[in-house]
């Protein structure tokens, strides 16, 4: 043997473990891979998307919505209002312990409550700002008295705000570092930027329905490497697979694709107020309607992603009964030149649209581009930096601008900021005390059908104004392997794992 | 030795309070407010005045400046916007890791360079050298990111031999922690390879002209002898130089490579801070970069004086 051969075999030998088993760090029980890593893992202060995921297997919340958003018990078994809907009464579960021991009970609902509307730090104040007081009537009845009747309140509950934490461990511990609720499984470790970690809660009072001892959630934010280590076995799901990433999964045996249109939409805004809206785009209703009549969101859709998002009209998902039954408008070049012509504007028009410096985003921007050119249009793409963009938006500094949101339960959430004049979100400037009226008077009705009626009339007049548009709602995608049963995907992009097992 | 060790640190000093000086400036000079990075969808003016109030980003720029510099002298970086946590026990956490990474890639590296590179210079003109010189261009050339995905299609989801991405400690699983740092320390080692395989090339071909070493062969020494002992010492200097410049380089290969093989270390932290406006982490991270950068500056001009006689005079 030669002396090279030797040191080859010798340098074999010291490989072989190495690249023995694939995957990654050998944790039992699930793993899922997220898109970026969690903020605060307290329900008060979270303000992430992903942070939501995790609390769906960590904090119980009051009340829980089903695929087509209807609300069903969690930890209150009822949830009715009082004739003047100004007072919500919960019957609570019983037998319920929070992780650490404590039980679950009235006072615990009134802890967690008036913790969010009060503490400093917390980020769901807005949310329940319409509760004056929590009033305990018996261990497992509690009454929600309001200051002003509130008909988005009973969704509120299904999420952060309605996540309940043990009043005890979080009045004297570190709930950011160590939080404990009464979900199925109990926080165990944190290493930011690699992995959380949350164990089995054996006495979870429907812990038959969960089958994993260990759920591993690790942030990967670029979704070929998420996707990569699905196939290479280092992951068994993912959540916001990208849309033309479906096809390669698809194509793997070893895989399954998982989607649901989701709650979120895509807009446009058109600056109507300020500085910036000194055009005929900001100025005219005639000159904006024409841009949105030359979009085709069909083509949009076919064009950006492979025709897995759902062209939509309006802020108020597919999934919701809220939907309204309309259909998408298409195309009219036509239409749209005559509108400029009334308008008295001279083709072309340039246009400033800032879009955000995603791959998805530029894309979208580069078709509407090529669009609405047809119909008169110089449209002009800034691309910005996502932090950018939002103080841009925020200081009025924009034509158009294209803002995703990731959406919300209740309708009132989609729409009610972005277009009442005070609207927090509401970066056009658009002021219609019309639209007020009507989004603030659907609030105070709790009647489905006549809310719905409310957002209907609002929607048409915004229609009409236009300082806003609406492209598509986003599916929530999900990848995993086929050894994963059991998963059934929600609009809400939660991951349930009620009920789900995956195969030795 | 001593006293310029001490000159050294003390010139050290002013340097790092321009650089603080220069990113805190250039932080403040992004568009992007932190507050509304932060605040993401919750933005309602209570929470974000709330927010600038808490982490005192309503006062005047200098007075921010004052207050962290204040911080940093009795050792306390201030924390994370995002997350809360203290920016030393942050910087803790992460520097081990891609001071690992560091170590491995600059250890391939320099086993690949080095030795490419001298044989180059030795058979300059040759297949061989024409060789080297085309892997070389070819490493500096390929973008560390695709040959990341590309190693993880082959060998991760191809192949099934390494994990796609992730990182192991090494105190807790030190095979897994391997098997995680292979593929990241390979491509940033793939390239700093080629660039110090064109240097030592030069610096040998220049010593290998110099007439003590015609000498030396004259001499009768064998060639290895006089390539190792007499061209390799001497050619080693501006080596030195470039494997503490290449340090910078290093720091840059991790920001791209660690995003790609989501490596929880020093280079992911900062790119996620810069874009969450992250401002404390994002200071502390480079404050710690720039004591490093003076630290091995020191060390390359310390080896200069074991490596060079000549200089031992001059210090």
């Amino acid at each position: 043997m030669t002396k090279t051969t030797g040191l080859s075999l010798a340098a074999l030998l010291l490989a072989a473990p190495l690249l023995g088993a694939h995957g990654a760090a050998a944790a039992p029980g699930l793993r899922i891979g997220l898109q970026e890593d969690p903020d605060f893992l307290d329900p008060a202060r979270a303000r992430s998307y992903v942070s939501r995921i995790v609390f769906a297997s960590l904090c119980d919340k009051l009340i829980d919505t089903t695929p087509d958003l209807k609300f069903v018990p969690q930890l209150a078994l009822s949830w009715t209002w009082s004739a003047d809907n100004k007072t919500l009464t919960l019957k609570l579960r019983p037998g319920v312990t929070f992780q650490d021991g404590e039980p679950f009970d009235a006072e615990a609902v009134k802890f967690n409550l008036d913790r969010y509307r009060t503490m400093p730090e917390s980020l769901r104040k807005s949310e329940i700002a319409s509760i004056d007081h929590v009033d305990v009537v018996d261990p497992l009845t509690v009454n929600l008295v309001l200051k002003q009747p509130d008909a988005a309140l009973v969704a509120q509950l299904t999420d952060r705000s309605g996540m309940m934490m043990a009043p005890k461990a979080t009045a004297t511990g570190n709930p950011t570092a160590n939080p404990v609720c009464s979900g199925p499984f109990t926080f165990t470790e944190r290493v930011a930027q690699d992995r959380i970690v949350l164990d089995r809660f054996a006495n979870y009072w429907n812990a038959g329905a969960y089958h994993f001892d260990r759920v591993t959630f690790m942030p990967i934010p670029d979704t070929t490497v998420r996707l990569a280590n699905l196939q290479s076995g280092g992951l068994d799901m993912i959540e916001r697979m990208a849309a033309t990433d479906v096809k390669t999964a698809q194509a793997d045996p070893k895989l399954q694709v998982l989607s649901i249109p989701g709650l979120g939409f895509m807009t446009l805004e058109f600056n109507v107020t300020g500085d910036n809206a000194k055009t005929p785009l900001g100025q005219d209703k005639r000159v904006r309607q024409a841009f949105d009549l030359a979009i085709d969101r069909d083509a949009l859709n076919g064009a950006v992603y492979e025709g897995r998002f759902t062209p939509g009209y309006q802020p108020f998902a597919p999934a919701s009964p809220y939907h309204l039954e309309q259909p998408v408008p298409g195309r009219d070049v036509d239409k749209a030149k005559a509108l400029l012509k009334a308008a008295g504007v001279t083709a072309p028009l340039t246009v400033k649209m800032t879009v955000a410096n995603s791959t998805d985003a530029q894309q979208l921007g580069q078709v509407i581009q090529a669009m609405v050119a047809e119909a008169g249009f110089d449209l002009q793409l800034q691309t910005t930096e996502f932090a950018t963009l939002l103080s841009q938006n925020g200081a009025g500094n924009f034509q158009t601008t294209m803002v995703a949101w990731s959406g919300r339960v209740d309708p009132d959430g989609n729409i009610h900021q972005f277009v009442t004049c005070k609207g927090g979100l509401n970066d056009m400037k658009y002021c219609n005390p019309e639209v007020d009226a009507l989004l603030n008077g659907a609030r105070g009705v709790t009647d489905p059908a006549e809310r719905k009626a409310k957002y209907a009339a609002a929607m048409k007049i915004v229609e009409d104004d236009k300082p806003i548009t609406y492209l598509d709602f986003e599916p929530r995608i999900f990848g995993a392997t086929k050894a994963l049963h059991g998963f059934v995907p929600h609009p809400d992009g939660m991951i349930r794992l009620q009920n789900v097992t995956l195969d030795k | 030795m001593l006293s310029f060790i001490a000159r050294r640190l003390a010139l050290a000093i002013p340097t790092l309070v321009l650089v603080s000086l220069f990113t805190f400036s250039l932080q403040k000079l992004l568009p992007g407010d932190p507050v509304l990075a932060l605040a993401g969808e919750e933005r309602s003016p209570e929470t974000l005045a709330m927010l600038r109030h808490k982490y005192h980003l309503d006062d005047p720029a200098p007075v921010q400046y004052l207050h962290w510099i204040g911080g940093v002298l009795h050792g306390d970086l201030g924390v994370s916007l995002k997350t809360e946590q203290p920016v030393t026990q942050m910087i803790g956490q992460k520097l081990p890791i891609t001071v690992e990474l560091a170590v491995l890639a600059m250890g391939i590296a320099l086993l690949i360079g080095i030795p490419a590179g001298v044989i180059a210079a030795v058979r300059k003109g040759t297949a061989t050298d024409l060789a080297a010189n085309v892997v070389a261009l070819a490493g500096i050339s390929v973008p560390s990111f695709w040959l990341g995905v590309l190693m993880i299609l082959l060998f991760a989801v191809k192949l099934h031999w390494l994990p796609a991405s992730g990182f192991a400690p090494l105190w807790e699983d030190p095979l897994q922690n391997l098997r995680t740092l292979l593929m990241p320390s390979l491509v940033i080692g793939a390239a700093l390879s080629a660039s110090l395989m064109r240097h030592t090339r030069g610096a040998m071909l220049a010593v290998l002209r110099a007439d003590y070493i015609r000498t030396a062969r004259a001499k009768g020494l064998l060639s290895p002898a006089v390539i190792l002992k007499h061209a390799f010492r001497n050619a080693l200097v501006p080596i030195v130089t470039l494997v503490t410049l290449l340090f910078g380089e290093l720091i840059g290969g991790a920001v791209l490579t660690e995003q790609v093989f989501t490596i929880p270390g020093f280079g992911k932290m900062i790119v996620d801070a810069v874009f969450t406006r992250d401002y404390a982490v994002v200071q502390g991270v480079v404050l710690c970069v720039a004591c490093a950068f003076v630290g091995l500056n020191l060390l390359a001009d310390v080896l200069y004086v074991l490596i060079n006689p000549r200089m031992r005079a001059s210090s």
